[in-house]
């Protein structure tokens, strides 16, 4: 840490990242980003949502996976508890992103309460974005970044799926039905492209098998027993591999 | 107490606040409390990631074979055939999503266009 690290930012310097920040919105990961809450608007409202639910829904949940969690379990018809149970159990994967990022954020004096309020923007395309581009912030503005980045996210997409719900019903039905084939690809790609550890693409490939498997036979918990029956083999693969990996050396 | 249970204009509010941003931000804020101090490499993660993996591959999979109209009136193999293929030249070009996207879209359209 410099000694410059030590003074407190001006208001222009903030204000100078925060437009920064905004910046970084626009941009490939950005675009993409749009085409799948294009996509969204046309799920929520083939669920039946209104508009305003839609945007509402963008706002306060703004985790795709959890969208699309959510509209199914709306769609099944699933009680106000087991919807929460399936959104909850989709979203853990937010847990360890926050705590990959707020040591990134994370300024000499920087209040916990703006660490909890800017968390809320950490989503797949935000994280990935600002885990590229913080390093290039001062560690002292790297809020004032994040902030700009996040909140124009989260406020354009919601004009986004406020516009492509207004608009949907006029489109052609091959179009429509094209809009609806974004979400699963943009969510193929970017999950494998974001895991970690092959335990990650194990658990993808029976996810993506059970899923549709145990919506033949229980279409209520058919996410829960993909997640929890796909993850725990994808989990005991890993373990398995990692053991006869220390057996051999 | 499903989605549309309550005949009034508030509820759906409540069911996406509570069964939505609740949900969410309940691991957020976790995130942040438990800040440093769980490794990022730690089993237990490795664990949490592949179960939430899983569960989010499920839909994938539910909105591919299982979706709403008017993509569930196209012909179930064409969907599948436009993903894998997406998928593979996501794999093979780079691993750039977007050329996921455009790549299946493309299959996809040209698939509905031929009327198959």
């Amino acid at each position: 840490m410099t000694e410059h690290d030590t003074f407190a930012p001006s208001f222009a310097e903030r204000r100078t990242w925060y437009l920064r920040g905004c910046g970084g919105a626009f941009s490939i990961p950005g675009l993409i980003l749009v085409s799948a809450f294009v996509g969204f608007a046309s799920l929520a409202k083939g669920a039946g949502l209104t508009a305003a639910q839609s945007v509402f829904m963008t706002g306060v949940v703004w985790a795709l996976p959890a969208h699309v969690v959510l509209i199914g379990a709306i769609l099944a018809g699933a009680s106000l508890p087991a919807a929460m149970f399936a959104v909850t159990l989709s979203s853990v994967r937010l847990m360890p992103m926050v705590v990959a990022i707020v040591p990134e954020l994370r300024g000499s004096r920087t209040p916990r309460w703006v660490l909890y309020a800017l968390s809320h923007f950490v989503a797949v395309t935000s994280w990935v974005v600002a885990m590229e581009r913080l390093k290039h912030v001062p560690l002292d503005l790297r809020t004032s970044y994040y902030l700009g980045l996040g909140s124009t996210l989260v406020l354009g997409n919601m004009l986004v799926v406020a516009a492509f719900y207004l608009v949907a019903d006029s489109l052609p039905p091959a179009v429509s039905a094209a809009l609806l084939l974004l979400t699963p690809m943009y969510f193929l790609a970017s999950l494998w492209g974001s895991a970690r550890e092959r335990a990650t693409h194990y658990a993808m490939v029976f996810g993506i098998v059970l899923g549709p498997a145990f919506h033949l036979f229980m279409p209520r918990f058919d996410l829960v027993a993909a997640g929890v029956l796909g993850g725990g083999a994808a989990y005991g693969l890993h373990r398995l591999r990692a053991s006869r990996l220390t057996n051999e050396l | 107490m499903s989605f549309d249970a309550i005949d009034a204009w508030w509820w759906p509010f409540v069911f996406i606040l509570v069964a939505g941003w609740v949900a969410t931000d309940f691991w957020r804020f976790l995130g942040v409390h438990l800040g440093s101090r769980l490794s990022e490499n730690s089993d237990i993660l490795v664990l949490v990631r592949a179960v939430a993996t899983a569960l989010v591959a499920g839909v994938i999979g539910n909105l591919v074979i299982f979706p709403a109209e008017p993509l569930a009136s196209t012909p179930l193999l064409l969907r599948i055939g436009s993903v894998v293929i997406g998928f593979a030249a996501y794999l093979a070009l780079g691993r750039r999503v977007i050329v996921g996207i455009l790549v299946a879209e493309l299959v996809f359209g040209t698939g509905l266009w031929l009327g198959m």
